[in-house]
C-alpha cells in the first residue's frame, strides 16, 4: 500500500478498521464529525456494523453492550459529547470491559467553540467520570502516528480490559496529511472468556457488572483495579524526546502543539539556544522517566499547551522541585503559533533581546 | 402411596433467595420471565441486561449471561449486544424510575429502531430502592417522599402512560399492559411475556411488556391492600391490554 | 525547501481543493506536505482558507502564521492576509475582486484577473485553477504534471471530463506570470 493523503478523523476510523474494528456507536459533533460518516461509509463494507445513536449517553452505553460480547468497539466525541459519555466510561473501567474512545477536543468549558484545544487534559487524565480510576490515553501528533497509536489502542484495551482513550485536537481530526497503512499484520488474541455471548457450550451464566454493594468486597475489587492501573503504568508510558541530551531548557508538548513547538525549537538552536523538547505520547501513564533524566541538569521547563495549564501539573510532578516549570498556553481555541512559542523561548531563556521577526 | 409433582423451580432463575421485600411482585415476575425462557428454550441463548433500581441484582437471579447497566441505559446497551450477536435474544428488565425517568430517551430511541429486545417494564408507580420518591407513572394524589401531600398535577406534572405512548412508534412490535394482582392476571402477564420473546424470535421490532406491580413498603400497605391498590387505583390510569401486536395472534 | 502557503476565499471558490492538489502534488513528488483548513460556520458562506506545508523535511507546525506565499480570491482574504505575508514571499491576488492593491515592497506581488478570465474561457468555476497555474510557474517548486496527476484524486471518475478545461486553466495562469 502507497501513501495516500487522508483527514485525520479519516485516518482515526481507517485505523479502528485495520485494527479489526468492526462496531461504532457514535452521535455527530464538529470537529471530528468525518469520523462518524466514514464510519457509516466504511464498516458495512467489512462486514461490520455502524450505528448513530441518539445521543452520546446512549452511543457509550452500546458500546458497553457491545464490549461486553468481546468485540472491538469504538466511539468517538468532542469535548461537550465526551462529557456526556463520562457515566459510561466510568461503568466501562468498573465492569472492566475493552473499548477505545476517541476525544477530538475542542473550546470550552460550555459550548465554547469547535475550534482545536487540549483543555479536556484533566478529564481524561485524571478519571472525569466519577470513583477512583485511571485510562490509558494516547494523544498522536502527526496522521501517521495515529494510525500506529489505534492499533495500540485496541491491543491495550483488550490486555487490560479497559477503556482506552485517544485524544487530539481539531486541529489533527480536520488537517491533511499521507499517511500509510502497512500491511496488515495478524491481530493479537486476547482472551474473551469472561465475554457474556449466551452460556450455550460455554458453561454456567457469566455476569458483567460493576456494582459491588459490600464494602469490603468492592475495595478487595478497587485493589485488584490499582493493581492493573499499576501495570500499565509500568508498561504503557509511551514518549519521544528531541535534542533533550545537552538542552539548558526543555519544552513539553503533546499532539500538533510539540510540532509547532518543533519549529520554534529549530528557530532557537539556530540562534544558538539549547533547547529540547519532552513529547508525551501517553498523556496517562504520563511519562516520569524523561524528567528524571533531566531534571538535574536543565535549567527549566516550559509546558506548552491550548490549555490554561493543566499538563503543567503533571509536569511539575515530574520534576519534583529540581527545576523552575514555566507555561505558555492559549485558550478557547487558539493555537499557539511557533513565533509566540520561540519569543516565550527567548524571553525564559534569556540571553538574547527578542525583537519582533516577519516570519521565523 | 405415589406422589405426583405439581410445582418445582424454574431452570429460568438461578437458586439465590431474592432481596425483595416481603408482597413485592418482583420475584413473581422473575419467575414468569425465568419459566418462558425455560420454556421456549433459549435460557442459553439469551443475555439479559438489568437496569438500576431494586431489580439491579435481578443479574444473580436469572439463570442466564446478565450485563448490568447503568441507571436508564439498558435499551441502548440491549442495543450494543444485539447489533454484535442478533441470533441471540436480548432482554432489559427495567422499573419505572429507570424506565420511565432517567431512560426514557434511550426506550424511546430504542423502539423507534425498532430494536429487536424485550422489554420487561415494571410499574409500581414509585421509586422502591431510594425510598419511595415520586415515578413518572406517580398517581395524580399519591402520596410519596418527595410529593408528601400528594403528586399535583400543577406541580409535579402527570403521569406517563409508557405502553400507550411506545405503540405509537412505528419500530414498535408488541406492547401490552398485564398486572400482577390476582392469579388470572398472572397467568395472562406471562402470556405476554411469552408472546413478547416470539416477536423477538421473529424479528419483528421491540417488544414490551408493562407489568404492574406493589411496593408494600414504600405504599405503607400490606401486601393484600397493596394487590388491591392496584386493581383499584392503578388500572383505571393504566388500562389492561395490548396496544401493539404486530404478530397478530393471541 | 519549506514552502508555507495559505490560500483563501469565499466558501465555494474553490480554495480548499487548490490546496488539496497542492498537498497531493507535493506528496507525488516524494515531499512532506500537510493541509490544515479553517473550518466551521464560517465556512458556510462566509470566507474559508487552508494552510498548506511542504517540506524537505518533516512537517512541524501544520499552522502557517507568516506565509511564504498567499493566494487571495477576494477582499476580506486580501484583508486578511496581505500583512501576513513574510518579506520576500509571494501574494496572487484574484483582482476580478480584490478591489485593492498592496503597496509592501517588501514582497512579490501577482494580480490576475482570475475570474474574469474564467468567464472568458466559458467557465467561472476554474477561477481557482488559472490562480494556482500561476503560482505553479510562478514559484516553480512543484511541476503542473503534478498538479495534473491530482486532480485525478480530487475529482471523481465522472468528473474526469473536467480536467481538460483545468489543464487549460492552470496553462493560462502559467502563461500569464510569465510577464511579471
Amino acid at each position: 500500500m502507497g501513501k495516500v493523503l487522508m483527514k485525520g478523523n479519516e485516518v482515526l476510523a481507517e485505523a479502528a478498521v485495520h485494527a479489526d474494528c468492526r462496531y461504532y456507536f457514535g452521535y455527530p459533533i464538529t470537529p471530528q464529525s468525518e469520523l462518524v460518516a466514514y464510519m457509516a461509509r466504511r464498516l458495512p463494507e467489512v462486514g461490520g456494523l455502524f450505528l448513530q445513536a441518539e445521543s452520546e449517553i446512549a452511543a457509550i452505553n452500546m458500546v458497553y453492550g457491545a464490549a461486553s460480547t468481546g468485540v472491538r468497539v469504538m466511539t468517538s466525541s468532542s469535548s461537550p459529547g465526551f462529557s456526556l459519555k463520562q457515566e459510561g466510561i466510568s461503568y466501562l473501567v468498573g465492569s472492566e470491559l475493552p473499548a477505545v474512545i476517541v476525544n477530538i477536543v475542542r473550546g470550552g468549558p460550555g459550548l465554547g467553540n469547535i475550534q482545536p484545544a487540549q483543555s479536556d487534559y484533566f478529564q481524561v487524565t485524571k478519571g472525569g467520570g466519577h470513583g477512583d480510576y485511571h485510562i490509558p490515553v494516547l494523544a498522536p501528533s502527526t496522521l501517521q502516528e495515529i494510525v500506529d497509536l489505534t492499533m495500540d489502542a485496541f491491543d491495550i484495551a483488550d490486555k487490560y480490559r479497559s477503556p482506552v482513550i485517544i485524544m487530539g485536537d481539531g486541529m489533527l481530526g480536520q488537517m491533511m496529511e499521507p499517511v500509510e497503512f502497512k500491511e496488515k499484520v495478524e491481530s493479537k488474541q486476547f482472551d474473551k472468556s469472561w465475554a457474556t455471548t449466551g452460556t450455550r457450550g460455554d458453561g454456567g451464566p457469566k455476569i458483567i457488572t460493576s456494582l459491588e454493594l459490600d464494602a469490603d468486597s468492592l475495595e478487595k475489587r478497587n485493589t485488584l483495579l490499582q493493581k492493573k492501573f499499576a501495570e500499565m503504568k509500568e508498561q504503557e508510558v509511551r514518549y519521544e524526546t528531541y535534542c533533550t541530551e545537552d538542552a539548558d531548557y526543555i519544552i513539553v508538548a503533546y499532539g500538533t502543539v510539540a510540532r509547532i513547538a518543533m519549529n520554534a525549537i529549530n528557530k532557537a538552536r539556530e540562534t544558538g539556544l539549547k533547547i529540547g523538547l519532552i513529547r508525551p505520547i501517553s498523556l496517562w501513564p504520563f511519562p516520569e522517566k524523561p524528567f528524571e533524566e533531566t531534571r538535574k541538569r536543565v535549567k527549566g521547563y516550559i509546558s506548552v499547551e491550548m490549555s490554561a495549564g493543566q499538563m503543567i501539573e503533571d509536569v511539575r510532578l515530574a520534576v519534583n522541585g529540581h527545576a523552575p516549570v514555566d507555561f505558555y498556553g492559549r485558550t478557547g481555541g487558539v493555537v499557539p503559533t511557533q513565533e509566540e512559542i520561540y519569543e516565550k523561548i527567548i524571553t525564559v531563556a534569556g540571553g538574547l533581546k527578542y525583537e519582533h521577526e516577519n516570519g521565523i | 402411596m405415589s406422589m405426583k409433582t405439581v410445582f418445582e423451580r424454574t431452570t429460568g432463575l438461578t437458586e439465590k433467595p431474592t432481596h425483595y421485600c416481603p408482597g413485592c411482585t418482583h420475584g413473581l415476575i422473575h419467575r414468569l420471565v425465568g419459566e418462558v425462557l425455560e420454556e421456549m428454550d433459549i435460557l442459553e441463548d439469551t443475555i439479559g441486561v438489568a437496569a438500576v433500581g431494586c431489580s439491579v441484582l435481578s443479574y444473580e437471579y436469572f439463570n442466564c449471561d446478565m450485563t448490568q447497566a447503568a441507571h436508564g441505559r439498558a435499551p441502548a446497551v440491549a442495543t450494543g449486544i444485539k447489533r454484535v450477536l442478533p441470533n441471540r435474544f436480548i432482554f432489559t428488565y427495567q422499573g419505572d424510575g429507570d424506565l420511565a425517568s432517567i431512560g426514557i430517551s434511550e426506550i424511546i430511541h430504542a423502539a423507534a429502531r425498532g430494536e429487536k429486545i424485550t422489554v420487561i417494564f415494571v410499574n409500581n408507580a414509585i421509586y422502591g430502592m431510594t425510598g419511595g420518591q415520586m415515578a413518572p407513572t406517580s398517581l395524580i394524589g399519591q402520596k410519596t417522599a418527595t410529593t408528601p401531600d400528594g403528586r399535583n398535577a400543577s406541580v409535579q406534572g402527570l403521569p406517563i402512560r409508557v405502553s400507550e405512548m411506545l405503540a405509537t412508534l412505528d419500530g414498535s412490535a408488541y406492547i401490552e399492559r398485564v398486572s400482577t394482582h390476582d392469579v388470572p392476571h398472572i397467568l395472562k402477564a406471562k402470556k405476554a411475556i411469552r408472546k413478547a420473546f416470539e416477536t423477538q424470535k421473529q424479528g419483528l421490532g421491540l417488544s414490551l411488556v408493562e407489568v404492574l406491580s406493589t411496593c408494600p413498603t414504600n405504599w405503607g400497605l400490606d401486601p393484600h391492600e397493596s394487590l388491591d391498590w392496584v386493581r383499584d387505583a392503578m388500572i383505571p390510569v393504566y388500562p389492561l391490554g395490548v396496544y401493539k401486536n404486530e404478530a397478530g395472534g393471541n | 525547501m519549506l514552502q508555507e502557503i495559505i490560500i483563501a476565499g469565499f466558501g465555494g471558490q474553490g480554495v480548499m481543493s487548490m490546496g488539496q492538489l497542492i498537498a497531493y502534488a507535493g506528496m507525488i513528488e516524494e515531499k512532506n506536505v500537510s493541509w490544515l483548513p479553517s473550518y466551521g460556520p464560517e465556512q458556510r458562506g462566509g470566507t474559508a482558507n487552508c494552510a498548506v506545508v511542504v517540506s524537505d523535511q518533516q512537517v512541524g507546525s501544520p499552522l502557517v502564521s507568516n506565509p511564504s506565499a498567499v493566494i487571495v480570491l477576494n477582499n476580506p482574504s486580501f484583508d486578511k492576509f496581505e500583512p501576513k505575508v513574510r518579506p520576500g514571499g509571494l501574494l496572487i491576488s484574484n483582482s476580478s475582486l480584490v478591489a485593492r492593491k498592496s503597496e509592501r515592497e517588501d514582497i512579490k506581488v501577482i494580480d490576475i484577473r482570475a475570474t474574469d478570465l474564467a468567464n472568458e474561457l466559458g467557465n467561472s468555476r476554474i477561477t481557482n485553477m488559472i490562480l494556482l497555474g500561476a503560482f505553479i510557474e510562478y514559484s516553480k517548486f512543484l511541476s503542473e504534471n503534478s498538479i495534473i496527476e491530482s486532480l485525478k484524486k480530487v475529482l471523481s471518475e465522472d468528473k474526469y471530463h473536467l480536467i481538460d478545461i483545468n489543464k487549460r486553466a492552470l496553462r493560462k495562469g502559467a502563461e500569464l506570470v510569465a510577464v511579471f
